[in-house]
């Protein structure tokens, strides 16, 4: 199936009512998670992933992956009014849409996040559609060794550029493969770490655990006392929310830097958002001719970032639909959403749920579209939001866990567990364990044993099939990216990297 | 007390270290290599020895590193008591649940949550417990159609 028919048999899925209302939910959804700081989309996707079990599986993507992208349209309102960002792919934005605030250039600022936001998510949709479908040819050519390969170089970057200790990042990558592993094995049917439970033999639920250390551990971790910030006045009227035409033309460059950046560091497992929002920023203020503006308020500084945390959602998406490889934590709970619905993403997946597919590139038009909509006359409505106490927020978090948790067995003893890990996810905040490698290690843990053991088997226990052009390349570069911080001159710029990030 | 003692790090590496060995010793009872290729204990005694290994690295940097910075010590303890507070009614609303139902449960986590934690009036606390419990238990139990825990209660 060519694109072109693909994407008009996307739009047909994406235009039918259902599907448009559950858009306009993720969308809505994903910008109030964008504008409340100390709720992501990890937690809020994982908090409602159980209960889209009875949805149709289009429509219930088609959401989650709204409150995905849309989340990084409102983060970027609470950077621009409160110096605090809403997520944190936006706190570059922090930098010069804060100080254009404070000058009286709010409105400018919050509507050139929104256009630049627009222009390179919908470059990032664009270049979702052509690359995806060629890198699943690519792929086909992918059996049991390269995909251990490949998952052991994408679980390796994330490691890399998760925290500024590695040895941390990798024993939480660690535990995340023991979790993974509790039940029973699907080749000899042992029970593993079971403790005697009979509800444990079939494994732990991800949702329990996503749930858990994202959503509770981030209550827990809001109960400690913060500075309260000050909040900005936000412009009223749609006129004054406008960038000038002077303004539109300053920030030529930035709309390609960004769309550009931002797809390309999507790509890769572990970047991310963020680091992709500081490259095109630092790029940005290499190439201009007034880089003494930045810092200062200068427009290019919201446009160029923006646009590329934006359009790094396309990029993510890529590895995740086409090889099965999450390169974040959310992206880790869109592909367990995937797999708990019954789709099996890899190089077969556009083949096998076109519908899917393209219905959800499709949305992702609209989406964009709906988004601009909505954060240019509605920013203020949704700047009112950050005035909620937290009081208000926190029980209605903590209660919709409950409730996605119970939905999934009716168990209290997956209750008891959900308490376990929110406990689990607050120790590692604050002992400064990433959690995005537990949660990919224990998306990716059961693939990456059965692919392992499934290789060991065509070879009869020889290790050497892993020295395949294709397995021993990506295991090789695995291997090298694990030394790295072995060099002084090299960590530095990891850190520096990770520093950025945190 | 040696200055060690007082970081994060170095019980989080012996809390660690125990449960690689665990997973090390639980996999020595599995198969590792059989005829059809790796057994049920191949790939947990490869990650559970690199979870000794790095955890021990853990420790040891730690207890090396000597003194903690102010900002890389465990929290104060007055914050973390607040977090630990919350998540001590989160779990009694939990225990709570299959004696007293959803409902009353989660209203009195509510309760503690803006009454307790964010001390505000008794008045706004009972009606954020009754109103957002009511609201979920509509939402939830009639509109989506799903089961929320039940009690003897209710």
């Amino acid at each position: 199936m060519d694109i072109l028919s693909g994407l008009m048999q996307g739009f047909q899925v994406a235009l039918t009512p259902a599907n448009l209302l559950f858009c306009v939910v993720g969308v809505v959804l994903g910008t109030v998670v964008g504008v409340l700081p100390g709720l992501g989309p990890p937690a809020t996707i994982a908090m409602l992933l159980p209960l889209t079990f009875k949805l149709d599986p289009t429509g219930a993507m088609i959401m989650l992956a709204g409150i995905y992208y849309g989340a990084k349209y409102g983060g970027s309102t609470t950077s621009i009014l409160l110096n605090v960002p809403g997520e944190s792919s936006s706190v570059v934005t922090c930098i010069d849409g804060y100080q254009m605030a404070r000058k009286g250039r709010a409105g400018p600022a919050l509507g050139m996040a929104a256009i630049a936001s627009f222009i390179a998510g919908t470059f990032g949709v664009v270049a979702l559609m052509l690359v995806a479908p060629a890198l699943a040819k690519v792929s086909l050519a992918f059996s049991a060794p390269e995909y251990f390969a490949l998952m052991v170089l994408g679980l390796t970057l994330v490691v890399l550029l998760a925290g500024e200790s590695l040895t941390k990042a990798l024993l939480a990558m660690l535990v995340g493969l023991w979790i993974a592993s509790m039940g029973t094995d699907l080749f000899t049917a042992t029970s593993r770490y079971t403790f005697g439970q009979m509800e444990l033999l079939g494994g732990i639920d991800f949702t329990i655990v996503a749930i858990g250390i994202f959503a509770i551990g981030e209550v827990l971790a809001n109960m400690e006392p913060t500075q309260p910030a000050e909040m900005l006045p936000v412009p009223k009227g749609l006129r004054n929310l406008m960038p000038t035409w002077d303004d539109m033309k300053r920030c030529r460059f930035a709309f390609v830097n960004g769309s550009v950046i931002g797809f390309l560091i999507g790509l890769l497992p572990g970047a991310g958002a963020t680091i992709a929002s500081f490259m095109s920023y630092g790029i940005e203020k290499a190439v201009s001719k007034r880089p003494e503006e930045f810092g200062h308020g200068a427009i290019e500084g919201v446009a160029a970032p923006e646009g590329a945390n934006n359009a790094e959602t396309g990029g993510a998406l890529v590895p995740l639909l086409t090889l099965g490889i999450p390169g974040s934590g959310t992206t880790a709970i869109l592909l367990a959403a995937l797999v708990l619905w019954g789709f099996k993403p890899g190089p077969l997946f556009i083949q096998d749920s076109p519908q899917l597919f393209w219905g959800l590139v499709a949305s992702m038009y609209i989406g964009n579209v709906l988004l601009l909509i909505l954060n240019l006359p509605l920013v203020a409505v949704f700047a009112q939001l950050l005035k909620m106490p937290g009081y208000a927020m926190y029980p209605l978090i903590l209660g919709v866990s409950i409730v996605g948790v119970y939905t999934v067995s009716a168990s209290m003893f997956h209750l008891w567990l959900l308490a376990g890990f929110g406990l689990l996810g607050y120790a590692m905040r604050k002992l400064e364990f990433p959690t995005a490698p537990l949660v990919l290690g224990l998306v990716l843990g059961d693939q990456m044993e059965k692919a392992l053991r499934q290789s060991l088997m065509m070879s009869q226990g020889d290790l050497s099939i892993l020295l395949r052009p294709i397995p021993s390349v990506l295991l090789g570069a695995a291997a090298l990216l694990l030394v790295v911080p072995l060099f002084k001159k090299f960590n530095a710029v990891r850190v520096q990297v990770i520093d950025r990030e945190s | 007390m040696p200055s060690f003692v007082r970081r994060g790090d170095f019980w989080a590496g012996l809390a660690l270290a125990a449960l690689g060995t665990y997973i090390v010793s639980e996999a020595r009872g599995w198969v590792y290599m059989g005829e059809d290729g790796p057994g049920a204990g191949f790939f947990p005694m490869w990650y559970g020895s690199a979870m000794i290994v790095l955890s021990l690295a853990l420790v040891a940097t730690t207890v090396l590193r000597g003194a903690p910075e102010p900002s890389r010590s465990i929290s104060p303890w007055q914050d973390l008591g607040r977090a630990l507070a919350c998540w001590a009614a989160f779990v009694a609303s939990v225990a709570l649940m299959p004696v007293v139902g959803f409902p009353i449960a989660f209203a009195l986590l509510t309760w503690f949550i803006v009454a307790v934690m964010a001390r505000q009036p008794q008045r706004t606390a009972w009606a954020v417990a009754i109103g957002g419990s009511a609201l979920f238990y509509a939402i939830f139990e009639f509109g989506l159609d799903l089961s929320l825990p039940r009690g003897m209660l209710y």
